[in-house]
């Protein structure tokens, strides 16, 4: 299976321009969610590559053949579809074995073929049944199950999951994952969900008004943001961002804000030396309030109890915050807390470029 | 009566004066008719004073040859026409179903044939098969060749008849066809592409078989419609040269006006109107049995 490269690609729409210069390395049997809001380019960017939609300029290169031109058949790839997107008049082993159909391979191979792969999904009782015959959950397998009867070099899904209810996504998602851990294959996943993005993707790949805010692992992509926009789209409760001041007291840099003062380690004292005494951006996760004795003086506002964890709508520095902690009995609304978060767990931005410092 | 009851009632009051005028503007003549098919009436007389003859009317039909003739012609032109129309209307779907600049334009005048009324249609075509001044023969003589006889020769006119049939509802059927194409869901389309379908497998497998249904009571309405076809042909050769396009509904006008046999004329449109019924129940059964796939397929869909 070959790497796919897109370099410089551009698409437009009469005199729209939705991509302007994508450039984006996809490893041999990588799973690659493209992840963003409604909008970003992200399925433009899928149905150019499958070839459903006409690449303006630049060049998708599967191996090293330049595909941009081709139709989708001559690219060797298989497509899940939002909307599952079976043929309706046929029945479920038909819709497996179109594609095989048409290239003419001997019924018995074909048969074969459907079979094993509808053992693997759970479909056999379902092979003589029309789409319209199953449920949600079972369609999408049969979607599945057409792409990878297909054994072609690299499977995409274009927003797979949306059209199923929260309890069976969660289920094909695990589902996902096993399969592309057992066929290792170029995978490349469209989806506005971070959490698919997060549990699926080798790499991540984080669009906005059709460029690429930052790619990488999902460890990366949370840990390190290279943007505000990155930070607040991964993770989940979103990133908690405040307006502070960078500034120096007794030789140790520190965020002040309207009514806090988190200390930075010193180890990035060097880099953050140049913005000393100037406005940024703090981002601080949830999940990096720490309840404790001599931290900040915060007041429940509201508490989502959710079992094991427990999200607190608090206020800092004149902005709500949202605050995630572990708990056993649920924290009341009205109660006032003491948190500590610490400096080598915050993220600091330029607030014009909103790029990560 | 309970207020319940009268709910019940209450469509059926609304629909009470549709009825009535239905029952005297169809049901009546309908009626009238079958009654005199079974008379030996002539114009001159009042209905009253026909003579009473059975089913004499229906078994002289049965063995009259120009009446054989004319069922023949029927369902050939039927036959002939519908299957031209719904190639074209369907190709011309096919092919005129894509965005390009312009194509909505092309659409409208493609449905223009449709909007003329029938008797004026008659008499375009009939001015362009004139045989010296029509515009067929002009060209054709123009360009060195010999007119062909569009209206006085047997086989050409029956052909000249169908040109201008379907060049009058090839357009009906595309419509239908184009309507039915463009709600055909778009991802399945895509998917065929993936999986590999050149255009040809793509309208062979997954268009025409998606857009069946619509086929089907395009083909029926089609169908029905051309069995009544009259007067295109009436005013183009008014059935001949000989009895070459007189179909049954010319028949039927000529039985009443020139032979003055009322009598054989209702016999006639009651056969006309049996095969109609055949055609308009068989439309009502398919659609019923559309509608009740849906509705199991539903119930599956609920239950799974």
């Amino acid at each position: 299976m070959p790497d796919i490269r897109l370099q410089n690609l551009r698409k437009d729409y009469g005199a729209v321009n939705v991509i302007e210069n994508l450039n984006l390395d996809m490893a041999d049997g990588e799973f690659t969610v493209l992840v963003g809001p409604s909008g970003c380019g992200k399925s433009t960017t899928l149905r150019m590559i499958a070839g459903l939609e006409s690449v303006t300029g630049g060049q998708i290169m599967i191996g090293d053949r330049d595909v941009s031109k081709l139709e989708p058949k001559e690219r060797d790839l298989a497509m899940v579809f939002q909307d599952y997107a079976l043929y309706p008049h046929m029945n479920v082993a038909k819709n497996m074995s179109f594609a095989l159909r048409l290239a003419r391979m001997n019924k018995a191979d074909i048969e074969t073929r459907v079979k094993e792969v509808a053992a693997t999904l759970d479909l056999t009782a379902y092979l003589d049944r029309k789409p319209a015959e199953l449920s949600g959950g079972q369609r999408q397998r049969v979607a599945m199950g057409r792409a990878l009867v297909r054994d072609a070099g690299t499977f995409l899904f274009d927003e797979p999951l949306s059209n199923l209810d929260a309890k069976l996504r969660g289920q094909m998602r695990a589902e996902l994952a096993l399969m592309s851990q057992r066929i290792k294959k170029n995978m490349i996943y469209v989806t506005h969900d971070q959490v698919e993005a997060m549990t699926l993707g080798d790499k991540i790949v984080v669009m906005k008004f059709g460029e690429i805010m930052q790619a990488g692992t999902p460890e990366e992509l949370y840990r390190n943001p290279a943007n505000k926009f990155v930070a607040g789209f991964i993770g989940s409760p979103t990133m908690n961002f405040l307006s502070a001041e960078l500034i120096e007291e007794g030789g140790t840099l520190s965020a002040k804000g309207d009514g806090f003062a988190i200390p930075l380690p010193d180890a990035r004292k060097s880099s953050l030396q140049a913005h000393k005494d100037r406005q940024i951006h703090l981002g601080i996760r949830p999940s990096s309030f720490a309840e404790g004795p001599g931290g900040l003086k915060m007041p429940v506002i509201l508490s989502e109890y959710i079992g094991a964890q427990s999200v607190l709508i608090s206020e800092l520095g004149g902005e709500r915050v949202a605050i995630e902690v572990n708990t056993v009995v649920p924290i009341r609304a009205g109660e006032e807390r003491e948190f500590t978060v610490q400096g080598d767990e915050v993220h600091l931005f330029d607030p014009k470029t909103e790029i990560a410092l | 009566m309970s207020i319940a009851s009268t709910n019940r009632m209450t469509p059926y009051l609304f629909l009470a004066p549709a009825g009535l005028v239905l029952a005297f503007a169809l049901f009546y003549p309908i009626c009238y008719m079958i009654y005199a098919s079974f008379l030996d009436w002539n114009p001159s007389q009042r209905i009253g004073e026909a003579e009473f003859v059975g089913l004499r009317n229906y078994f002289k039909l049965f063995s009259d040859d120009a009446f054989r003739e004319s069922m023949g012609v029927t369902l050939k032109f039927a036959a002939v026409v519908v299957t031209i129309e719904m190639f074209l209307g369907v190709g011309l779907a096919l092919l005129l179903d894509r965005n390009i600049r312009g194509m909505s334009v092309l659409r409208t005048l493609f449905i223009l044939p449709m909007m003329i009324a029938p008797i004026v249609v008659g008499l375009m075509w009939r001015y362009m098969y004139h045989p010296t001044v029509g515009i067929f023969n002009k060209t054709l003589k123009s360009w060195g060749f010999d007119g062909i006889p569009w209206l006085s020769d047997g086989s050409w006119a029956f052909a000249s008849v169908v040109i201008a049939d379907v060049w009058q509802w090839t357009p009906f059927i595309f419509i239908l066809s184009l309507a039915a194409l463009q709600s055909l869901p778009a991802s399945a389309i895509e998917a065929s592409r993936i999986d590999g379908a050149s255009g040809w497998q793509q309208i062979l497998y997954i268009k025409l078989p998606l857009m069946l249904p619509v086929l089907i009571v395009t083909l029926l309405l089609r169908l029905i419609d051309s069995f009544k076809v009259l007067e295109v042909i009436l005013v183009m050769t008014n059935g001949g040269p000989g009895l070459s396009t007189e179909i049954l509904s010319l028949r039927i006008n000529r039985t009443a006006s020139e032979f003055r046999e009322l009598g054989e004329a209702a016999a006639m449109s009651n056969l006309l109107l049996i095969v109609l019924l055949i055609l308009t129940f068989t439309m009502f059964i398919y659609n019923k049995a559309q509608d009740a796939r849906a509705a199991r397929l539903r119930a599956v869909e609920e239950e799974v």
